[in-house]
């Protein structure tokens, strides 16, 4: 579904600091599948996964998101591809403070001009499958970690996208929390979603619902099964 | 309804709830916005509203005013002008007005003194206006006296008192007879300050002025327009330099806006992150932000407008009266009519939304621009 | 005469939007130089950054010469009464040469930002960005007329001077300025409606030709203008004196003015925004040829042009109802104002 070949991301470019994350990768995601990304800190997983996810554009390489070459796209139509295509859950979770969870999760879809009642309605049944439905009217900040994640994870499946991207989602939770979460990974493997995810916790990458691992090291692939 | 509408809808609430969220900055924002907008939209009404005042006083005046002019001096002029003007086709009528100022002593104050035709007032009487009512506590029936030109004493019973309605020409007026008048100047009768003339036809005041010109040659000839016309620019031009020595607060206010909008705090920043990382882009956080400052501007206008109106209406403009109203001594009191204008309500926009949008445009574009990728480095 | 609060702040208004455009012009350079949509390079993302500023800044500027023109209007009716002989804003705007010109380059502004703006809208859809050169070529011509419109304005301001007093004497020797209030209307009433009437049932043909075939979108832009300056033409020689029921009172302005119930604004309003999508629609519809425009440019065009045509159908009526309702007879037979109905109120 989502094909890389020979892309590179470079920061600061032109400047004395400059620092490459990504020096070509050839790499291809296949739909309905969970993919894991691993590797140690600063090994470029995230860098990757933000590449592939339509969140920054490659210095140089091709990404083709099904047959579409969408490396050179401006910001505008990335973004337009990347609403309705990923949904994302961030290692911090990154909720917004001082407004309840219920419009957490909405907010991704208020840019796409939906009507108000319709959108609450779909949040609530996401929060009930999700199983924080008391929680809706809470604010953010007072939720634990895993209800944060869980409000995060519905927020990512507002706009019923077909991939869901998850930066190290195991990282702040304690094994009960994670393998929970893995359950909802199965669940949403198991509805036809394609999952991507970063990680180097053994308990994700050695788990039977993830059918490929691709490890990185010094933004070069070094394997991939 | 179409997804534009629900778009903006969805957007403009999300603009409340942060604007609710961050109270502190957004009240600190709106006091100084309201306060400038209370500051130039009272210096605007104020002036309007006493230029106002000084029209409708003016359509009662005369339509031509004929002075005697000596060495580029205003004279008394002699009554056989009087006779030579109402000779003139055209000229409805023409009376010799009797006028002048007073200094008491008593006061330390100017009044204006004149000599009302009708209706007459009887000799030893006087009629007085609001600000000297103050000045003296005179109420009707107490005497007051003056020393006339020749040292002689004067004395007025006070007959009644002029209401505050209209005020700001007749604060400071004191209504005499014609021979009380006389007595005290000493001015020969068969003199006048001036003439009074009233035009048959209005197209024909210029026509006329030429005529009288041509017959009474040491004259000078003042038309109700030109006074009108004098008082309008007199009034803008005040108002205009009251704009200009606040132009200062306003570039402090702008400089303000500016520093608010660009000194975002790491929430906010991060906020705006979150925002493009889950799907926002640019111009949807650039629309955010820009109704953000809609709504505060619409407030602020608001309130800020709504407490210069009081202010100027209702507390009688404190703040500006010296600056405004001019040299007299005796301020009048009274509550102006209200009154408010389009241009003035344009203008006012101008001067403060504008350049509170102008100066938050580039640091909302740089907030803006943000890299979506950034919450996840 | 500088020190007038609404001549500050039309000062002002003009100056800072000027120097707004006029900044961007480097970065204009600097797109027609280096721009290339393919490249991920950090100056070309940079450059990306920067169009969302322009074209917000673009949108600033278009709204303050919206309320400019509209605050220079109002002014110049108010300040009228400084003048000899002015009745209304007519007489201001003659009390120099450049009050006219002024006015117009106004319009001009406004047009060309509007024509702009909608440019980088269809700009904005086609993924490659392919008239961002044209765009940034038309913003670096669009800094030169800014520039002028400023100055002209600052010429008639500054030669503004009131008949005030003087110490010695009346103004009435001090060199009369007679300024002729009613001279721009030229043309009969019949005439003028005639042509409105004309140019008008033109645009709707064509307009809907365009919305049915997808073509004829710049004859249609063409024809906007024209209906724009006829309309202009109409309201001063035909419409304002049905208005004002006085057979000599021929002003474009006093329409806005409260005493005639603000009608002005329900004219102008839909004419100016009619002229200037129709102008849109001329600007969307050759984009089409390229292809990541070929599906958004002919939608846009009809959107515009659409717009446009219930612009001008809302201006027709509202004309027909002015004429309609006023006790003023012009025209003894009236043919035009049953041709004009048929038409204006025909149409969507």
């Amino acid at each position: 579904m989502i094909h890389l070949s020979d892309v590179r991301k470079a920061f600061n470019q032109g400047k004395s600091n400059e620092f490459w994350a990504l020096k070509g990768i050839d790499l291809s995601v296949k739909a309905g599948k969970v993919t894991v990304f691993r590797g140690p800190s600063g090994s470029g997983k995230t860098t990757l996964l933000t590449l592939v996810g339509c969140l920054a554009r490659p210095t140089s390489g091709r990404v083709r998101l099904r047959d579409r070459d969408i490396s050179g796209l401006p910001e505008r139509f990335l973004t337009d591809i990347r609403r309705s295509t990923f949904g994302f859950v961030f290692q911090q979770f990154n909720l917004l403070k001082g407004i309840s969870a219920l419009e957490n999760v909405m907010i991704p879809a208020y840019p796409l001009g939906r009507d108000r009642k319709d959108l609450a309605r779909r949040a609530h049944e996401l929060m009930e499958s999700l199983d924080i439905h008391a929680k809706a009217q809470s604010n953010a900040e007072w939720l634990s970690g895993g209800e944060a994640q869980r409000v995060a994870i519905a927020r990512a499946l507002i706009n019923d996208p077909e991939v869901v991207i998850a930066d190290e989602p195991t990282a702040n939770l304690d094994s009960e929390r994670s393998r929970q979460f893995l359950g909802i990974v199965e669940a949403l493997k198991a509805s036809g979603k394609t999952v991507l995810m970063t990680s180097h916790d053994p308990l994700v990458c050695d788990t039977a619902v993830v059918d490929h691992v691709v490890s990185l090291r010094d933004g070069q692939l070094v394997e991939a099964r | 309804m179409s997804p534009w509408v629900h778009k903006q809808r969805n957007l403009l609430d999300f603009t409340l709830s942060s604007l609710s969220r961050r109270k502190g900055k957004t009240l600190g924002m709106m006091v100084v916005y309201t306060a400038i907008v209370f500051v130039l939209a009272s210096v605007m009404l104020f002036s309007h509203a006493i230029r106002r005042e000084a029209a409708v006083v003016l359509a009662k005046s005369p339509e031509v005013l004929v002075q005697r002019m000596v060495a580029g001096r205003h004279d008394l002029i002699p009554a056989r002008h009087l006779e030579a003007v109402k000779g003139i086709r055209g000229v409805q009528s023409a009376e010799g007005r009797l006028w002048g100022y007073l200094f008491d002593p008593a006061a330390v104050a100017n009044y204006t003194l004149m000599v009302p035709t009708n209706p007459r007032i009887e000799p030893g009487k006087v009629v007085i206006g609001d600000a000297v009512v103050r000045a003296r506590s005179a109420d009707p029936g107490d005497l007051m006296s003056f020393r006339a030109h020749d040292g002689a004493l004067v004395q007025f019973r006070v007959d009644k008192t002029i209401s505050r309605e209209s005020a700001l020409v007749s604060a400071d007026l004191f209504l005499v007879s014609e021979e009380d008048f006389r007595r005290l100047f000493g001015i020969a009768p068969g003199l006048f300050t001036d003439l009074a003339i009233s035009v048959r036809n209005p197209r024909e005041v210029v026509k006329i002025a030429e005529k009288i010109d041509a017959a009474l040659p040491d004259t000078r000839i003042i038309l109700r327009d030109e006074i009108l016309r004098t008082y309008e620019s007199v009034f803008d031009w005040r108002e205009g330099m009251l704009l200009v020595l606040l132009a200062g607060s306003i570039l402090a206010f702008a400089i303000f806006s500016w520093e608010k909008a660009s000194g975002l705090s790491a929430e906010e920043k991060r906020e705006i992150g979150i925002l493009k990382a889950v799907g926002w882009e640019t111009s949807d956080v650039i629309r955010l932000k820009m109704l953000e400052g809609m709504v505060v501007s619409l407030s602020a206008f608001l309130v800020g407008y709504l407490l210069a109106y009081l202010h100027v209406f209702y507390f009688g403009a404190g703040l500006f009266e010296p600056v405004l109203k001019g040299w007299a001594v005796l301020y009048p009191k009274y509550k102006l009519t209200p009154f408010v204008d389009e241009l003035q309500v344009a203008t006012l926009f101008f001067f403060t939304v504008f350049p509170y949008t102008i100066a938050t445009v580039v640091p909302i574009w740089r907030a803006a621009i943000v890299d979506p990728d950034t919450v996840m480095r | 005469m500088l020190f007038q609060p609404a001549i500050i702040a039309l000062l002002l208004a003009s100056l800072v939007g000027t120097m707004m455009v006029v900044a961007s012009v480097p970065f204009a350079v600097r797109v027609l130089r280096r721009w290339d949509t393919a490249s991920g390079s950090g100056d070309q993302l940079d450059m990306e950054k920067r169009t969302y500023l322009v074209s917000t800044l673009l949108v600033v500027v278009l709204l303050s010469e919206l309320a400019s023109l509209v605050l220079f209007v109002f002014n110049a009716d108010r300040m009228s009464s400084l003048f000899v002989g002015a009745m209304c804003a007519v007489g201001t705007l003659n009390v120099n040469d450049f009050g006219f010109p002024t006015l117009y380059l106004k319009i001009i502004v406004f047009f060309a930002a509007s024509a702009w703006l909608v440019l980088n809208h269809v700009d904005s859809r086609g993924y490659d960005y392919p008239l961002v050169r044209v765009k940034y070529g038309a913003l670096m011509a669009l800094a030169p007329l800014m520039m002028g419109a400023a100055g002209v304005q600052l010429a008639y301001f500054l030669g503004l001077r009131a008949d005030v007093i003087a110490s010695c004497c009346s103004t009435l020797f001090s060199g009369a300025t007679q300024i002729t209030s009613d001279k721009l209307a030229a043309i009969p009433p019949e005439v003028s409606l005639m042509a409105l009437a004309v140019v008008l049932g033109l645009a709707m043909v064509v307009g809907r030709r365009a919305l049915v075939t997808g073509r004829g979108g710049v004859l249609y832009a063409i024809l906007s203008i024209i209906v724009f300056a006829v309309a202009m033409e109409a309201v001063v020689a035909a419409i304002s004196v049905y208005v004002y029921e006085m057979p000599h009172h021929h002003c474009p302005f006093c329409l806005l003015k409260g005493e005639y119930g603000h009608v002005g604004y329900a004219l102008y309003l839909p004419l100016f925004a009619a002229a200037a999508l129709g102008l849109g629609g001329g600007i969307a519809q050759p984009s089409a040829r390229f292809a990541s425009l070929a599906g958004a440019a002919p939608r846009i065009m009809r959107r515009c042009i659409g717009s446009s045509m219930a612009g001008f159908g809302l201006f027709g009526a509202v004309a027909v109802w002015l004429i309609w309702r006023s006790h003023l007879i012009l025209i003894e037979q009236s043919p035009v104002n049953a041709i004009l109905l048929n038409l204006s109120g025909g149409q969507p």
